[in-house]
């Protein structure tokens, strides 16, 4: 099936599904709340959304300079920095990192570059045991599925669901407390921390002046995958990069405002080299891996370029009215909402994945919440041009033009009109069914009868 | 070609055409040097005098459900680490050496696994407290600043089910640009090699949004200030 086809068939059935729009409208409620409390407590809001978009707008804009400055002061510490320009060469890297070390089991802190080139799958088909630590993350890698959501991985399901998973696959008792599933997680990792031979993190920000990641998390996983294991990497799209540490002033408070309505995400962690001279704890390696993986050519792009400024702080997908229907699973992507629908086509293929950019309503509840001002909704009007520019559809190409034919021989479009209103009413008898020419029109909408005078003639006829 | 030389390569490649300004929606190419503003202009308020910045980092931390504890002396603070012991029966602590701890934890009259010497991670994982100091607190959220450096390594603040932060006042700074000063300014020619912000206890709300505490760090986050 194409991933049209399959967006479609799913989107059908999640849309009618009133006990997942539930869910996720429970899920989503306090977060509004929260949100918008933290938005107002900013001296202003616009002045900080715009200083961010400068900000990021700096750093892509002098893209080059600013990763030769991160690799440099990387290096300088002892961190080995990997570049890599597809998600093979990515895997590849990690995997002889691995099997360097023969390393047997590999613990993780949330990283969706890590989901983007399907690393899991890579590293247990070579033979290694790997845990996800943060809760959401773990859940949804019991259950062998993709994260729902950027921020919230396992949000489209219940305590019940959970604890009949943990029941399933950890051996737990049965319980649907919250706590008590959050503490049955808590002493499960355990173990897996004090044992791995490595850690892998993603990054929510790459300094490029003091050669720093900075991971943002609320559960101290990425904290312990950082401090235990004697390996550590970490997987970076080359779009995270800030200029300055202090930029970090700006943009720790506005990721963690948009992404879970908190003030400050409980830890905020700056990592600039593997364990140094003197530290008694800490990896004795530390591997970065950059990876491109078609960010260049999003970069190519100047008109969206600014998509490349997205700290995925899923604030898009929380507003979007097609996200809160169809559900994060349904698009078939690594990174969901209208994020994931303008950037995917850049990614994985204009053509395989334009439909996400009709999916839309193009109310521009993305580009009004974005914290660092990506023109989202535009972008996916732009990425609907592009497509139809690069490969014109043969049926719309030739409505236009038999409308075009008709509108202008008013004879025609008369007698077109006359035609219309004899034969509407046979339509009307069959709306819906097989036979409806119009069906795919009618299936969801209503076909409203012509007026019986048309405006034109009402004018001729007027007093 | 090396992989690093053929990204740059794309990279200034992509960046011969310039993007439009941000917040332009694409009318805009005239592209703006440095940012037209600081953080700070745009970042919550915090009060002007010292007694404001204090009250609302207590405040933020009781928000955070973090225990802030402020006294006169450190005698007092002595107090409130025992009484902590007592409370939660604590048999094995860890910690680190520092003019606050050294001046505080032998109070507690208990054995201390040192983890600024090379250390076993099983033992500090069997312990029932971390207790380090901090590089600062921020008022502005409600933040403990620590470095690997100063407050015992990477995995004391993290492993033991509660962490104990032992700060002087004179450490309270105002707001996070402060804080990114401070770090410059104290460590810019030798970065230690991790520099956390922690911001109340470890937490999740994975299940239902639900939140919980102890997720994967401390459940409990304590400030002992005087």
């Amino acid at each position: 099936m194409s991933f049209v086809s399959q967006f479609k068939a799913q989107a059908q059935v999640m849309a009618g599904d009133l006990r997942h729009r539930k869910i996720i409208r429970t899920a989503l409620r306090n977060y509004e709340i929260v949100r918008d409390v933290r938005k107002a407590s900013f001296q202003d809001w616009q002045g900080a959304r715009q200083l961010a978009a400068e900000t990021k707008w700096q750093a892509v804009n002098h893209l080059d300079k600013h990763l030769e400055q991160f690799a440099a002061k990387l290096e300088s510490r002892g961190t080995k920095v990997h570049w890599a320009s597809t998600a093979e060469q990515a895997r590849e890297i990690v995997l002889k990192i691995v099997s360097d070390k023969q390393a047997k089991s590999v613990i993780k802190s949330k990283a969706m570059t890590s989901e983007e080139i399907h690393l899991n799958d890579a590293l247990e088909h070579a033979g290694l045991n790997v845990v996800e630590s943060d809760l959401g993350e773990l859940i949804v890698q019991l259950r062998k599925e993709a994260p729902y959501h950027i921020v919230f991985p396992s949000m489209h399901l219940t305590r019940d669901e959970i604890s009949e998973l943990f029941q399933r696959e950890l051996g737990s008792a049965a319980t649907n407390d919250p706590e008590e599933l959050t503490m049955i997680a808590r002493r499960a990792l355990r173990k897996k921390y004090l044992t791995a031979d490595i850690g892998i993190t993603g990054a929510n920000f790459a300094i490029a002046e003091t050669g720093m990641i900075s991971i943002t998390e609320n559960e101290g996983n990425a904290r312990l995958t950082a401090a235990l294991p004697k390996t550590m990497i970490s997987l970076i799209g080359i779009e995270k990069v800030l200029p300055r540490m202090e930029d970090l002033a700006l943009f720790l408070p506005m990721l963690a405002t948009m992404g879970t309505g908190q003030q400050l995400t409980c830890y905020n962690t700056l990592y600039s080299g593997p364990r140094q001279p003197g530290e008694t704890d800490g990896p004795e390696e530390w591997h970065v891996v950059l990876l491109d993986n078609h960010r260049t050519e999003l970069l190519a792009d100047a008109e969206q370029r600014d998509a490349l400024h997205c700290i995925r702080c899923g604030a898009c997908l929380n507003v979007c009215p097609i996200f809160r229907n169809v559900g994060g699973h349904t698009y078939g992507t690594t990174y969901s909402g209208p994020i994931g629908s303008v950037i995917t086509p850049h990614l994985r293929g204009l053509q395989d994945w334009k439909h996400l950019s009709s999916a839309s309503s193009l109310c521009g509840a993305c580009t009004e919440t974005c914290p660092v001002k990506i023109d989202l909704h535009h972008h996916l009007l732009q990425n609907r041009r592009n497509a139809a520019e690069q490969k014109p559809s043969f049926g719309e190409k030739t409505a236009f033009k038999l409308f075009a034919f008709a509108a202008n021989r008013p004879a025609l479009w008369n007698f077109g009109k006359k035609m219309a209103r004899i034969f509407q009413p046979l339509q009307g008898a069959v709306q819906g069914s097989a036979l409806d020419p119009a069906k795919a029109w009618t299936k969801t909408r209503d076909l409203p009868p012509l007026a019986q005078e048309s405006f034109k003639d009402w004018w001729r006829n007027r007093k | 070609m090396s992989e690093r030389e053929k990204i740059l390569g794309r990279i200034r490649e992509a960046l011969k055409v310039e993007a439009p300004v941000p917040g332009s929606h694409g009318h805009d190419h005239a592209a703006p040097a440095s940012p037209s503003s600081t953080p700070r202009k745009w970042l919550p308020k915090v009060g002007e005098t010292f007694d404001e910045q204090l009250a609302l980092f207590a405040k933020n931390a009781a928000e955070l459900k973090a225990d802030f504890q402020l006294f006169n002396s450190a005698d007092e603070a002595r107090q409130a680490l025992t009484a902590l012991r007592d409370k939660d029966k604590w048999q094995r602590v860890a910690g680190h050496s520092g003019d606050l701890t050294d001046a505080i934890c032998p109070a507690l009259g208990l054995p201390l696994l040192p983890t600024d010497k090379p250390y076993d991670v099983h033992s500090l994982e069997a312990c029932d407290a971390g207790i380090s100091q901090c590089d600062a607190l921020i008022a502005q959220t409600g933040t403990v600043l620590v470095t690997n450096r100063n407050a015992g390594g990477r995995a004391l603040s993290v492993l033991p089910p509660h962490h104990v932060v032992l700060a002087r006042r004179d450490q309270l700074m105002a707001d996070l640009p402060a804080a990114f000063a401070l770090l410059k300014q104290r460590y810019a020619t030798d970065y230690p090699s991790m520099i956390s912000f922690i911001t109340g206890p470890s937490r999740t709300g994975d299940i239902e949004r639900i939140l919980v505490l102890g997720a994967h760090g401390p459940k409990k986050l304590t400030i002992l200030c005087w």
